[in-house]
């Protein structure tokens, strides 16, 4: 069955992308400079990611801002308008239905990205939880998305916009209506690689005029088209998780890491009981980060294991992302393991197919970008 | 794609040079589908292998994928130089990574190997 395509699908074919299927759609993994070049324009230049088949959705309507505050564990509804607010969805039990950023225009309008393989799920979830409160319209077959990361892409995207200014002094986690290289765009300052840029969103039509405008001007600079290969492993290095891989409808926010975005004083939300009592109780998880010196690569679903524990109980954690490090040295990777196992310094050892091998628990991100 | 003549290749795309000894590799068509090598994880010298069973792992960055053996036989030399540069592989898959060469135990095995015009056939439907 052929996979949906976006607007860029025939971008990528002339660039000669290497297409996979990736959660139904049709989407480039690499192009001919390969994962590892795509990684390091991204740390040293800018890349450009091509993330259309993220869902995006308006709510609308005069109690937007106390669905999205019952939907949302951050605080989305007490931002003020013109930010954008990373945050969890919670199940009643705790369990994440997705991670996805919130742009608050108003009171009465906000505006969300979602993970592409959870749009269905989500939009079922949002209509189903604030479906009587709020006007719930699906974007995402309309919208594209396309991402700019890199120490120069704030510079590139700022050109591109007529060279004001006016984007570069944007702050961080923030958006704007924009014209960008003649395309109107919803710029933001956010991403998902641990490099300063935007993401922009604007219609279908618009974007292979966007995307060859950026690339076109950016290709003097070293800026490269990038694949999901490289957006996979810069998100890894910054430390920043995945949905379907670190998150899913069994985890927690808490487990995950991500306590920093859920506010339990804001009043109540959905999956708020269970995480104040979570976080009463204590965690009977935590996911980690390690690296691993030795040549081995530990991957999405390596066991982490105990060998002094008895035979068929040595299985003490899940490795749920894992790489080669590209900017940072070993291999990298994020692992649940019980709090007792998650000092950072401490030992893990990960059956990495049949063989034994030694991480050291990592705290923070692998790789942080300098701030200028 | 075309595939050097000289060779001849297996359904998991590994390929073989065979001479006094054989010598193995992975084909472009598996690199093309793996995309950065970042470790290749080979048998000893000395080993014994099997056709058709594992002789050492491959990893891009993105996967893991086991390499198997085309012919059976004794591991008399292993390309050492693929433990610190497995980007070797990327860049000339045929010459500088070759991967092991192989005193075969049964050269009847070696019928059992795909021609070129078979290998482009099967690459083909991909």
């Amino acid at each position: 069955m052929p996979g949906q395509r976006t607007p860029l699908y025939d971008a990528h074919k002339a660039l000669g992308a290497r297409m996979i299927d990736f959660g139904g759609w049709d989407m480039p993994v690499s192009y001919p400079a390969g994962t590892i070049k795509e990684h390091k324009a991204v740390r040293e230049s800018a890349g450009l990611f091509d993330v259309s088949h993220m869902g995006e959705a308006w709510l609308r309507g005069p109690r937007a801002t106390e669905a999205v505050q019952l939907l949302t564990t951050n605080d989305v509804g007490g931002a003020a308008a013109g930010k954008a607010v990373y945050t969890l969805l919670c199940r009643p039990d705790g369990g994440i239905v997705d991670d996805c950023i919130f742009y608050k225009r108003s009171a009465t309008e906000y505006f969300v990205i979602l993970n592409a393989s959870n749009t269905a799920k989500d939009l079922a979830w949002m209509r189903e939880q604030i479906g009587a409160m709020v006007d719930i319209e699906d974007a995402s077959a309309d919208t594209a998305l396309i991402a700019v990361q890199g120490p120069r892409a704030v510079a590139l995207v700022d050109n591109l916009a007529g060279g004001r200014g006016d984007l570069s002094q944007m702050g961080s986690f923030t958006f704007a209506d924009t014209t960008i290289a003649g395309v109107a765009c919803m710029a933001a300052r956010t991403g998902y690689t641990g490099e300063d840029g935007f993401e922009l969103a604007c219609a279908n039509d618009d974007a292979p005029r966007l995307w060859s405008a950026i690339l076109e001007a950016g290709a003097p600079s070293g800026v490269l088209a990038c694949g999901l290969g490289a957006r996979d492993s810069l998100r890894l290095e910054a430390r920043l998780p995945l949905y379907g891989n670190d998150l899913d409808d069994t985890t927690s926010p808490l487990e995950a890491g991500l306590g920093w975005a859920v506010k339990l004083e804001k009043g109540d939300f959905l999956g708020r009981d269970v995480l104040v009592r979570q976080k009463a109780d204590g965690l009977r998880r935590t996911l980690v980060g390690f690296r691993i010196d030795e040549r081995a690569i530990a991957r999405h679903g390596y066991h982490v294991v105990d060998r002094s524990r008895p035979e068929g109980e040595q299985v003490i954690g899940t490795v749920t992302s894992g790489g080669p490090g590209i900017s940072v040295p070993g291999s990298i990777g994020l692992a649940y393991v019980p709090p007792t196992a998650a000092t950072p310094g401490a030992t893990l050892t990960i059956d990495c197919r049949g063989k034994d091998v030694a991480a050291t628990v990592v705290k923070g991100k692998f790789y942080a970008r300098n701030k200028h | 794609m075309s595939y050097p003549t000289d060779l001849r290749y297996t359904n998991d795309h590994e390929w073989l040079r065979t001479g006094a000894t054989c010598v193995v590799g992975i084909t472009q068509f598996a690199v093309d589908q793996l995309g950065d090598i970042t470790l290749v994880d080979l048998a000893r010298e000395g080993d014994l292998v099997t056709k058709g069973q594992r002789f050492g792992t491959i990893e891009s960055v993105k996967s893991v994928s086991d390499l198997y053996a085309p012919v059976s036989g004794k591991v008399i030399k292993v390309n050492s130089a693929l433990k610190d540069a497995p980007e070797l592989v990327n860049s000339d898959c045929y010459g500088a990574a070759w991967m092991l060469e192989i005193e075969p135990s049964d050269t009847g095995e070696l019928e059992e190997l795909l021609s070129p015009e078979a290998y482009t056939a099967l690459t083909a439907e991909h």
